[in-house]
């Protein structure tokens, strides 16, 4: 069925196809360039993928449904103990922790979705911020079962059962493929959901909610129904974050982490799936990339002022972000003139600064 | 004879001090096109509003096939057979033309975020139907030459048109249309005229129209309410009420107070 939604649009299919290859590719591209240990890489890739699961799912309640929140770390915490502890304590097979990871944070993004029916621009991002400050606080104070600061250590690999044999999950290389399995199921379920009668009530949301309303969109319904995704997205990907770095502490899950999930989907581009992904993956490598200059030795918040003139740059000069500059190449593309003049309806597109797509 | 469509008794809705509708009543029958007219400021919008429940009037009561609609909500008014449009026009802008009248069909379509996500069976032949569907009105209301284009790109006049679409695609039972002439000018307002007209005889329609343009509803209503200061101070037929003092006095005859008092 997931493929059958990939087939009925021809065109979109390329960038996918693309996609795919090139991660399946990756790894043994990697592993063929001589004087490369792939291992820190592929796992460095696996976080920026995992990033862009949060990204993916807070882009479609930011970027689509026009809903702030500063609090997805809070979230992807809550995907994060839920599994390990899930799978440490109790020892819970790692699909069953996952699936009861992603339900857990999806209900508490269910509720944090009701004040959102009362607040709007900065008081719902104000609340958010509160809530994403409050879960690693009650992390450590819950510390006899959670961990405390220390945090929990020594994950069991992650397992995949398929009919008669297991599959589990022991390298770097591994969870790449893991993270981005995951990845890509939840792009194109993300995908099919802004396109469809779903996006479409997002969208009114969040360009007029009084049309919205006339037009008989329940607000109550699909403001929850958007953060409750989101914090699915979120709460899959710390589960998949915990398994592959074997051990979490609260530490892991500070605002600075909301405010990345913000700025990969800014500078990806608001209201673009692509662009999520693209901003998580950037940032990622950005942020490794930094910590290896020798100033930051000295400057060890070298990242976070970097953050932050990213998010001014790109709001000031790139208001449709990483996507939007794609977008107009393309177009640009399109209308090359070619036997003569270009064509009027190509002329009438790139007039139009739509943030649908 | 039977009951009204739409029954309006003792409606009274103030803004702090301000009695915006005082003790209106209000019917429209089954087919009829219905006038509200009076000078600015005399509360025929609020009256639209508390109709379609975005405010919640003060005293009376709202009915709509004879059945009590002052307790539903905002967003149940159009799956009831209420649609409306609106003065400054409430278009999702970054939106195109077709989309907007595809969402004007979000409640006679069938959703859920799995069904959506997986694309479930259903929901392609759903789409398509719908599709359908607004591109009929698309054509009757004129648009097909603007199908595609994102709406905050078209001129306020062809929005109001995408906005009429929009309400038009849900199959309602009385449209609520708030100043619909306005950005047309003389020989386009007729064309609208004509165009309400027959959407009436098509789709078995009633219509409340809130106007400024008087020889618009002069010729368009089977029969005309006018406000002043949130009081009906006249009803009838375009005839009578055109003949009727009172409306001479308050609106009609005196233009500067119409003036003055906006």
């Amino acid at each position: 069925m997931v493929v059958r939604g990939l087939g009925t649009r021809g065109r979109a299919l390329a960038p996918y196809v693309l996609g795919l290859a090139a991660l399946l590719a990756f790894p043994p591209l990697l592993g063929s360039i001589p004087g490369v240990a792939p291992g820190y890489i592929l796992y460095l890739v696996s976080l920026a993928l995992i990033y862009a699961i949060v990204a993916i799912g807070l882009g479609v309640l930011i970027g689509y449904t026009g809903q702030i929140s500063l609090g997805h770390a809070g979230f992807f915490a809550i995907g994060a103990y839920t599994s390990a502890l899930l799978t440490l304590r109790l020892g819970v097979p790692f699909v069953a922790a996952l699936v009861v990871a992603a339900s857990v944070s999806a209900a508490v993004g269910f509720l944090l979705g009701l004040p959102a029916l009362r607040l709007s621009g900065p008081y719902l991002a104000v609340a958010t911020l509160g809530f994403g400050l409050a879960i690693p606080q009650l992390v450590v104070w819950q510390g006899s079962w959670t961990g405390g600061s220390s945090g929990l250590h020594g994950l069991p690999p992650a397992s995949l059962p398929l009919g008669a044999l297991t599959i589990v999950f022991r390298t770097d290389g591994d969870y790449y493929y893991l993270a981005a399995g995951v990845l890509i199921l939840l792009t194109i379920f993300a995908r099919n959901v802004v396109t469809s009668h779903t996006g479409r009530a997002f969208i009114a949301i969040r360009d007029s909610e009084i049309a919205a309303r006339a037009m008989g969109v329940d607000l109550v319904r699909y403001k929850t129904t958007a953060f409750a995704l989101s914090a699915l997205y979120a709460g899959i990907a710390g589960s998949l974050y915990a398994h592959v770095l074997h051990g979490i502490s609260p530490e892991d899950f500070t605002v600075l982490l909301s405010v990345d999930f913000l700025t990969m989907i800014v500078l990806g581009g608001l209201g673009s799936v692509g662009g999520a992904l693209s901003g998580a993956l950037l940032l990622t490598f950005l942020q490794n990339a930094l910590t290896r200059l020798p100033v930051v030795h000295d400057f060890k918040n070298l990242y976070i002022v970097v953050l932050g003139a990213i998010l001014i740059l790109t709001i000031a000069f790139l208001p449709h972000g990483l996507a939007g500059v794609a977008r107009s190449l393309r177009l640009r593309w399109a209308a090359r003139p070619r036997d003569g003049a270009p064509r009027v309806d190509q002329i009438v597109e790139l007039g139009e600064g739509s943030g649908v797509r | 004879m039977s009951p009204a469509l739409l029954d309006i008794r003792g409606l009274t809705m103030s803004f702090g001090g301000l009695v915006a509708v005082d003790g209106l009543d209000l019917s429209v029958d089954t087919g009829e096109i219905v006038g509200l007219i009076g000078p600015n400021g005399a509360g025929k919008t609020t009256v639209f509003n508390c109709v379609s429940r975005f405010y919640e009037p003060d005293h009376g009561t709202i009915s709509f096939k004879d059945r009590d609609i002052t307790g539903a909500r905002s967003h149940e008014i159009i799956l009831l057979g209420i649609a409306r449009t609106f003065q400054n026009v409430e278009l999702c802008r970054s939106m195109t033309t077709l989309e907007n009248l595809l969402l004007g069909q979000h409640v006679v379509m069938r959703g859920g975020l799995i069904r959506d996500g997986l694309r479930l069976r259903g929901a392609a032949a759903d789409e398509a139907r719908a599709t359908t569907r607004a591109d009929e009105i698309i054509e009757l209301v004129g648009l097909t030459g603007h199908r595609d284009r994102v709406v905050s790109t078209l001129p306020f006049r062809l929005q109001k048109l995408v906005e009429l679409g929009r309400a038009l695609v849900s199959r309602p039972a009385l449209l609520l249309l708030d100043e619909p002439t306005a950005g047309a000018d003389h020989r386009e307002s007729q064309v609208l005229a004509d165009l309400i007209r027959r959407m009436r005889d098509r789709f078995d329609l009633s219509v409340l129209v809130v106007e400024h343009d008087m020889s618009f509803v002069m010729g368009l209503c089977d029969r005309l309410y006018v406000l002043d200061f949130g009081r009906r101070i006249a009803a009838g037929t375009p005839a009578n009420v055109r003949n009727d003092p009172v409306v001479i006095e308050a609106y009609l005859g005196e233009p500067q107070r119409g003036v003055s008092d906006a």
